[in-house]
């Protein structure tokens, strides 16, 4: 069989591959059909064909109805037309049908200008609404500390769905009623607060409209930088310096760190640190732990546990196997914790006056810093968390011209950080910081080659073995919840024969969050972005974790020993096992 | 189930008791058994249920014993009618069950009347 | 004794009739049986339906071929010592054809049954449902035996072709075909699942065929397995119809008892087994896509085509789905010859079809009518006529998937394509018959009132359109319409029937767009005069 096939669209002929879809010739073409539900992170192995908008009708000659070019395959000497009075009505008929079913307080959505449906009806130019009638009145979901359910914006295409479903495995929303009563929820519709949701925000990061969105804490942040008796103090995570400047209109993978270390402190922050600083902390405990359990014969494989979604998930899913990640808080809690002791005691600081904020390319982290076992002294760790997209809104609502912005430092001391501590912004990175360091710990020789590009790349499921003192480290790499699933079930059969494995719940690793800027799915985006960390990576002087010399301070001035009784005391923590609803 | 035959075998077993429900449906001997209170005072009852034994001994196909009510041959019950299409019908009396398996005999296998029971003319049905 | 009882009496056991306290009946007759004493001689057998269910419970008394109607378990006296003792017929029991105010006492005297053909319900009303040897002695199974002797799985599909079956769920899709097409899929696993998620409102032919004759179904998808490849069979039931269950669940037990169903059938090296599996009566779930999602376990909506069941059906694996009145064709068409099937109906489609017989008719029930028969002949002839001589208006065939018929229609020969070209379809079976009491406005109402609470929610132009589609006829029944609504109707309509995801959908709008084309005057009447001539609309005036 041929595995290419000529069709006709809008008398332009194009040959292309077998499998594609009419949608897939018409790129082809340079034709564009306008789309909706359709989603194809193809690298991601994200993909939404529920065909269920039909907003890409087209004509396809022979064939009586309207066909949808995102699900129907091309076959050879197929003629189709995009372009006749009947698909661009239908096509149009159905973007006004949504509409007469949607809010239309477009002004003061939050996906204003950012909203694919709005974009939708400009781009086929629509005017007015033929079908008004009955528009739905659901409540809003706003239980969680993470994720906000607008079911009234809801357009039921469905990618929440499949990103929670078959790509991160939860199950927690799919859809529920029939006909025109038809949501996507959680099963009887429980609040999202009392469900397994593990807050990964991928069905955030897909929605084409305000139907989900992060928990806005934007005002909160307001408040504090505004509160006279709050000291505050910022920290962004490794993947919001590869990120941010696409909400300024840069290209993906530009790297702003000097303008995002810049725009914070106009925005009136007492201290910018750098939760990377609380990563080479992280790198030194775990890389301590993994030693630990190794030379004990302790649990094994360990699995990273800087992904708060990927927490909840084994919390939820896996109870029986708590016991497996690794005992560190996470990057940012980490810093938090050393801001509201170390820093505190050290500059005479009430801890109770200290506000921390974290800016995250996570949803999950605002549930994270949430939860009440990880807080000292009765005191949160962490106070309040923004993500990508909330800095950009904060940052634009501030009149900052983030694109004339020079170049800044972060603060000493907990803005020092290393190349390592980067690249825990990209799936395979917290491993291979912490093989930099066990490397070195346990051969005591330098390693020369910190790149280990075995652990690199954006399959899905990775491993590479790491010779070190004669004994082959085996190392697996998950990114999205149903990959870490597969490996974790080899885990509970007893067949993993992993030493350590890093789980990164969204695909791409924190690069690809849900609380980064919208990829609208290109995920050349993502791509682009991993590129910039190990680019950011390579332009730091110390690429170890366990050689930042601050790191170092801390530990001698004030933790004592790496994996040591305060710093267990202080910077580690237990995972419970939940109920899975 | 092992082979055709066997199923077959289930079939003709099962047929015969249900053989009697397709009445109605294809051209058909049709024995009537008057059985008024007359009738069964005269013994009807046990001649009607000799004349079905008999079918069924012999396997008749097509042959339907069917009662009816009096026809007002008070004096000749038991009263049989024999019914053979495109064929009078012919009416017999005093009809005791070895005469009735008689005329399954002679009547229905035969085609030879028994002219000594023979009362005269039919009754409805 | 069991061989020579002299009498048997039909007790009808199918749903509508058991509502009607037919099994107390039985009971009842069985009581007085024994206390005369007649309990050897005569034998009362529960069985599946006569189709005739306006005038249930029913019983027929054989070999006399007498049919009561309307017998209350009170009367089970008076039949014993009348019909059983003395031969008498019980004559305010025996049915009355409505035009001619006679009695007529025996089934095939009755204009209903005399011109109905009784292929696919060819056993309901004969046997025992539940007596697996009575299915046998009409030739049961041995179709299944004979295929899987003396054919190969081809010639069972080439057969099925030659007799040209179309799908009697509504699609009318080639039987044969769809077997060929999965029996092409090469895998190592594949199924056949029998949909009997009956869902039309009004339509219960399926449930009748599960009810009095499962084992057809059994059988037949036995022989679906074999040619296409198959070792295991679902049926999806609607958990609604527990008799149905019931029955389906005796004769897989008995069919697995028998051998007719398990492993090495009729000695041969093929396996089938059945398993029943309930959904909750989503009429999206007819769509064979929802329905392989619903027995997966999944949320009942439909998938876009392709892949097509035949490529990647029940778990990814290929599947033919056909319906119960589908695969009760298939026993007789082995057995006949498709020759003799393909004699029967029109040009285009053959065989019979069964017809829920509802509405402003004298005869209400079930009927099989060879395919091409006028649709005048099964209201006036075998409908007895519309009631109480009023006019007949229009005929909803196809259920709220289709369309109506109006008068002047009247002898179009029906069959598949014959309904479709006049804006209706055949669609399971469902014939509702209206008369000039009824309002078109309204009966659109009513369809689209049914679709859109009955739409999955999958897609927009079947989720919203139809809601929006139902607002504006109920903005007309209530006299607020304009006439633009009505060119509204039209274009949504239009662009809901081409741009749905799955047949719900894409027919949906065919209750408005024919009762629109038909009977705009009337639309127009509500609008303009705010007057509703059948008068059915509340708040409108009446004139006709």
């Amino acid at each position: 069989m041929k595995d290419s096939v000529k069709v006709t669209i809008n008398d332009k002929e194009v040959e292309v591959p077998r499998e594609y879809t009419i949608l897939n010739a018409a790129v082809e073409a340079g034709i564009k059909i306008p789309t909706l539900c359709h989603l194809d992170l193809h690298d991601l192995k994200m993909v939404n064909r529920t065909a269920s908008c039909r907003v890409c009708m087209v004509e396809v000659e022979k064939r009586p109805n309207l066909a949808p070019a995102c699900a129907t395959p091309v076959n050879d000497g197929m003629v189709i037309r995009t372009d006749t009075l009947r698909a661009i009505t239908s096509r149009r008929m159905a973007v006004e049908l949504l509409l007469s079913n949607h809010p239309t307080d477009c002004l003061i959505c939050p996906r204003n200008l950012r909203c694919e449906l709005q974009a939708l009806a400009q781009e086929l130019n629509i005017r007015e609404i033929n079908y008004s009638g009955e528009m739905n009145e659901f409540h809003i979901d706003s239980s969680s500390q993470a994720v906000v359910k607008h079911q009234n914006k809801c357009i039921l295409c469905r990618r929440c769905e499949t990103a929670c479903n078959e790509v991160q495995t939860c199950g927690i929303l799919s859809a529920l009623n029939r006909g025109f009563e038809t949501i996507v929820g959680p099963a009887f519709n429980l609040p999202m607060k009392e469900t397994s949701c593990t807050y990964c925000g991928q069905c955030v990061a897909v929605c084409p409209t305000a139907a989900l969105t992060e928990v806005n804490h934007v005002p909160k942040v307001w408040e504090a930088l505004n509160d006279p008796e709050k000291y505050v103090v910022v920290q962004t995570a490794p993947a919001i310096r590869v990120a941010l400047g696409e909400l300024f209109g840069m290209e993906a993978g530009t790297i702003v760190t000097g303008k995002l270390a810049a725009a914070l402190r106009r925005l009136g922050f007492d201290q910018v640190f750098d939760t990377d600083f609380g990563a080479d902390v992280t790198i030194v405990e775990e890389a301590k732990e993994l030693i630990h359990r190794m030379e004990t014969g302790g649990r094994l494989p360990m699995l990273t546990s800087c992904c708060p979604a990927w927490v909840s998930f084994i919390e939820h899913q896996f109870p029986d196997l708590v016991d497996v990640p690794s005992t560190c808080k996470s990057p940012h809690i980490m810093t938090g914790t050393i801001i509201k002791t170390y820093f505190a005691e050290k500059n005479k600081i009430d801890p109770n006056k200290i506000t921390v904020v974290s800016i995250m390319p996570c949803v999950a982290k605002k549930a994270e810093a949430a939860r009440t076992e990880l807080s000292i002294d009765d005191h949160n760790n962490v106070d309040i968390v923004i993500t990508t997209r909330e800095l950009g809104d904060m940052l634009k609502e501030a009149g900052i011209d983030f694109d004339k912005l020079p170049d800044e430092d972060y603060d000493h001391p907990l803005g020092e950080s290393t190349g390592a501590s980067v690249i825990f912004g990209t799936t395979g990175g917290v491993i291979e910081a912490a093989i930099r360091t066990v490397y070195e710990w346990t051969t005591g020789d330098e390693l020369e080659e910190v790149e280990f590009h075995a652990l690199r790349g954006i399959d899905g499921l990775r491993e590479a073995v790491v010779p070190i003192n004669g004994e082959e480290i085996k190392i697996g790499i998950a990114h999205g919840l149903g990959n870490a699933r597969q490996l974790l079930e080899e885990i509970r059969s007893g067949k993993s024969k992993y030493h350590a494995i890093e789980i990164m719940a969204c695909p791409g690793g924190c690069i690809g969050g849900g609380g980064q800027p919208y990829h609208y799915g290109n995920d050349e985006i993502v791509k682009k972005r991993q590129q910039a960390i190990y680019q950011e990576d390579r332009r730091k002087k110390i690429r170890k974790s366990h050689l930042n010399e601050e790191v170092l301070k801390l530990y001698e001035n004030y933790l004592g020993e790496p994996y040591g009784e305060l710093a267990h005391k202080l910077l580690h923590t237990s995972f419970e096992a939940k109920e899975r609803i | 189930m092992k082979s055709l035959e066997e199923l077959k075998e289930i079939r003709e077993k099962a047929k015969k008791r249900i053989n009697i429900r397709s009445g109605g449906e294809v051209e058909e001997v049709r024995i009537l058994v008057g059985m008024g209170t007359c009738g069964i005072s005269s013994g009807a009852r046990e001649t009607l249920n000799s004349i079905l034994a008999e079918v069924n001994e012999r396997d008749l196909k097509g042959v339907y014993v069917t009662q009816v009510g009096c026809d007002g041959n008070c004096h000749a019950e038991p009263i049989v009618q024999v019914k053979i299409p495109q064929q009078e019908p012919v009416l017999y009396g005093k009809v005791t069950p070895a005469k009735g398996k008689e005329i399954i005999e002679k009547h229905i296998i035969k085609g030879e009347v028994l002219q000594d029971l023979i009362i005269g003319r039919a009754f409805h049905e | 004794m069991v061989n020579s009882r002299r009498l048997h009496m039909l007790v009808c056991g199918g749903t509508g009739c058991q509502s009607q306290d037919s099994d107390k009946l039985v009971k009842a007759l069985d009581l007085v049986l024994d206390k005369y004493g007649y309990k050897e001689e005569v034998e009362v057998v529960k069985t599946g339906c006569f189709g005739f269910c306006e005038k249930g419970p029913i019983i027929k008394v054989q070999p006399d071929d007498i049919f009561y109607v309307e017998v209350k378990p009170k009367d089970a006296k008076r039949i014993i010592e009348e019909h059983v003792i003395k031969g008498r017929r019980v004559e305010d029991l025996l049915y009355s054809e409505p035009a001619k105010h006679e009695k007529v006492e025996k089934q095939h005297d009755m204009n209903f049954y005399k011109k109905q053909m009784r292929i696919a319900l060819r056993n309901c009303g004969l046997i025992n449902p539940e007596d697996i040897e009575e299915y046998i002695a009409v030739d049961g199974y041995l179709a299944l035996g004979t295929v899987l002797t003396t054919m190969t799985p081809v010639e069972v599909i080439e057969l099925v072709k030659k007799s040209s079956l179309r799908g009697r769920g509504g699609g009318g899709f080639p039987t044969g075909y769809k077997w060929e097409l999965t029996y092409r899929n090469k895998h190592d696993k594949k199924y056949i699942i029998c949909n009997a998620d009956e869902g039309d409102p009004g339509a219960f032919m399926d449930r009748s065929i599960l009810e009095g004759d499962p084992h057809s179904v059994l059988e037949a998808m036995a022989i679906a397995g074999y040619a296409i490849g198959a070792d295991k069979g679902f049926i999806y039931i609607r958990a609604e119809y527990p008799l149905a269950i019931h029955r389906l669940n005796v004769a897989i037990d008995q069919a697995r008892e028998m051998g007719v169903l398990g492993k090495g059938l009729f000695d041969t090296d093929f396996n089938f087994d059945i398993e029943l599996k309930y959904g909750a009566g989503a009429f999206v779930c007819g769509e064979e896509t929802a329905l392989i999602n619903s027995v997966e376990g999944g949320r009942g909506e439909p998938n876009a085509k392709p892949p097509f069941p035949a490529e990647s059906g029940l778990w990814n694996r290929p599947t033919c789905v056909n319906n119960v009145e589908t695969f009760a064709n298939i026993p007789p068409i082995i057995l006949k010859g498709p020759e003799w099937f393909s004699s029967i109906g029109s040009e285009k489609s053959k065989g019979t079809k069964v017809f829920a017989l509802a509405g402003k008719v004298n005869n209400v029930g079930l009927v099989e009518v060879p395919m091409g028969i006028k649709l005048r002949d099964i209201i006036y002839e075998i409908g007895g006529g519309i009631r109480g001589d009023h006019k007949l208006k229009a005929v909803q065939t196809g259920g709220p998937s289709g369309g109506c018929i109006t008068a002047e229609n009247l002898d179009i020969a029906i069959d598949y394509d014959s309904l479709t070209s006049i804006g209706s379809m055949m669609g399971s079976g469902g014939m509702i018959v209206m008369d000039e009491e009824d309002c078109m406005v309204n009966i659109a109402k009513f369809y689209l009132e049914f679709t859109e609470e009955e739409s999955c929610g999958k897609c927009t132009p079947c989720r919203i359109g139809n809601k929006r589609l139902h607002e504006i006829l109920t903005k007309i029944t209530k006299g607020e319409g304009t006439e633009e609504d009505l060119e509204r109707l039209v274009n949504l309509g239009q662009m809901i029937k081409e741009s749905s995801l799955c047949g719900l959908g894409q027919t949906s709008p065919n209750p408005v767009l024919s009762t629109l084309n038909h009977f705009r005057d009337e639309y127009l009447e509500h609008i303009i005069n705010k007057n509703c001539p059948a008068g059915v609309c509340k708040g409108l005036s009446n004139k006709s």
